[in-house]
């Protein structure tokens, strides 16, 4: 991954030479007591975990604990908001700081693609909506195109659904598909992170199915991370799970302990509906 | 279209056949080496044990994963509950089996007492209740379930009249007596595996029914 802008360059191949040689990198995301303000308001506090590649990782907690706001700090969006801040600790992918004044935004973003709560497709064509990113990018040839939008599609579970229609507009898709298709259009750009934030808190349980069984089928090949208020969506789908409270990372550690033997007693209040 | 949740399931479901594939191999050892009078079998048979009791760690562990991760329901939920309990009954069969083998052996340093005939024929009747009452788990089979439950009260009528029997053998030869009661003890952990097995049958019914049939009199056959 090149995340540095472009006269970077050897450092990003000293970088990418350095972690082909590391086979299995301890974790695809370092985040070293990051502390994260909305103007005065201290929204992260001292955050600290590793989040592993090629596994899904939850982060739950109750609304206004921190995590949609951590989610956002992995490819940097809270940059748009006003008066929002990182004021000390890093957040390092695969070993880069993304937070460093060298770092190109437009590639980290390529990078670490984003899945948002109501599904946003573009008032296009699904092909479009696919091709939309890697027309960007410059890739015009029409034939490669006409590749990655059938393997973004199949790799979301959406191709057989809507190969004789992928010229019709995108929102005429149901929430369920048009969720994939906002998941379809991630993937097409070959990003190594996919973060989705509540990506099923607007669907149905069918449709919940399916992008629950999506996401267990794209960490073969990307990392993940959710935002999720639903537990039994953080038990089902995540390899591990992080619990925040008020800023603050309680319980980090894989699901299957976290859920049937959580280390902190906060974190067991809150799972099985106890908290407050 | 399968779920990779589904997945879960399976590896719970093909952990509990490994088990009772090796429960079931360890009972027929264990009534061959009385059979056969054979201190091998014995040792092979205490040997495996400790592999059945650590799978059913396993399944316990995989049931308690599942159920915290992903809140089962209606069937899966009761897979959860009855796999818990098939396991920790093959286990409890096991140990039946060990104590038969741990009896094996010290009947086989001494004269046999009376050719064996109602035990074997005990166990075969118990070996059997356990093949069906796990093929019923796999197939789904409620009918043979209820029928598992129905033979049970054979196997202790057997059991009953070889308590009879040996206990006319200590009173008439008091030198009988050890041999007589390791006899006992031998039967009575046969009936001891029907029991387990009936145990299995009926929560193979509550698995595909949803409705417990335990304690229900009128499905167990005519008392001896």
């Amino acid at each position: 991954m090149n995340l540095l802008k472009p006269q970077q360059t050897p450092i990003s191949a000293a970088i990418n030479s350095r972690l082909a040689e590391d086979e299995a990198p301890p974790a695809m995301i370092d985040v070293d007591r990051l502390n994260f303000f909305y103007g005065a308001q201290q929204a992260l506090h001292d955050i600290s975990l590793a989040i592993p590649a090629r596994k899904v990782t939850a982060f739950i907690g109750p609304s206004g604990c921190g995590k949609s706001t951590l989610l956002r700090c992995l490819n940097r969006l809270n940059d748009l908001v006003d008066g929002a801040r990182l004021r000390g600790g890093t957040i390092k992918i695969q070993g880069v700081d993304i937070y460093h004044s060298d770092v190109d935004v437009i590639a980290l973003r390529r990078q670490v693609g984003m899945v948002f709560q109501k599904s946003n497709p573009f008032p296009k064509s699904i092909y479009e909506n696919i091709t939309f990113g890697l027309e960007i990018q410059g890739i015009k040839d029409r034939r490669q195109l006409d590749e990655r939008v059938e393997r973004s599609l199949r790799s979301a579970a959406l191709w057989d659904e809507v190969k004789d229609r992928l010229h019709t507009s995108g929102l005429g898709l149901s929430g369920g598909q048009q969720q994939r298709l906002c998941i379809a259009r991630a993937i097409a750009v070959e990003p190594s992170i996919i973060l989705m934030d509540e990506p099923c808190s607007a669907l149905d349980p069918i449709a919940t199915s399916k992008v629950e069984d999506l996401i267990h089928e794209l960490k073969k090949k990307y990392t993940i991370i959710v935002v999720t208020h639903n537990m039994q969506q953080a038990g089902r789908c995540s390899d591990h799970t992080a619990f925040l409270y008020l800023g603050r990372l309680i319980e980090f550690g894989k699901t299957e302990k976290i859920f049937t033997n959580p280390a902190q007693k906060q974190t067991e209040d809150y799972i099985t509906g106890r908290f407050g | 279209m399968t779920h990779f949740w589904e997945q879960q399931l399976n590896e719970i479901r093909e952990t509990l056949l490994m088990m009772s594939g090796l429960t079931e191999r360890n009972l027929a050892l264990s009534i061959r080496a009385l059979v056969d009078r054979d201190d091998k079998l014995c040792d092979a048979v205490e040997a495996e044990d400790n592999q059945i009791d650590q799978l059913e760690i396993q399944v316990d562990e995989m049931v308690v994963g599942y159920m915290a991760t992903h809140g089962p329901i209606a069937k899966d939920c009761r897979l959860m509950l009855t796999g818990s309990k098939i396991s920790n009954n093959l286990e409890r069969i096991a140990d039946q089996a060990t104590k038969i083998a741990r009896r094996a052996r010290d009947l086989n340093s001494e004269p046999l007492l009376q050719p064996l005939i109602d035990i074997p024929l005990m166990g075969e009747i118990a070996q059997e209740m356990l093949r069906d009452s796990i093929t019923a788990f796999v197939d789904a089979n409620v009918e043979l379930a209820v029928e598992i439950v129905a033979r049970d009260r054979s196997v202790d009528s057997i059991n009953k009249q070889i308590h009879r029997e040996l206990t006319t053998n200590m009173i008439d030869d008091p030198r009988t007596i050890t041999r007589a009661l390791h006899l006992m003890t031998v039967a009575k952990a046969i009936e001891r595996v029907a029991d387990h097995c009936t145990n299995i049958a009926e929560e193979v019914f509550y698995l595909c029914k949803g409705e417990d049939i335990r304690h229900d009199q009128t499905l167990k056959g005519p008392t001896a």
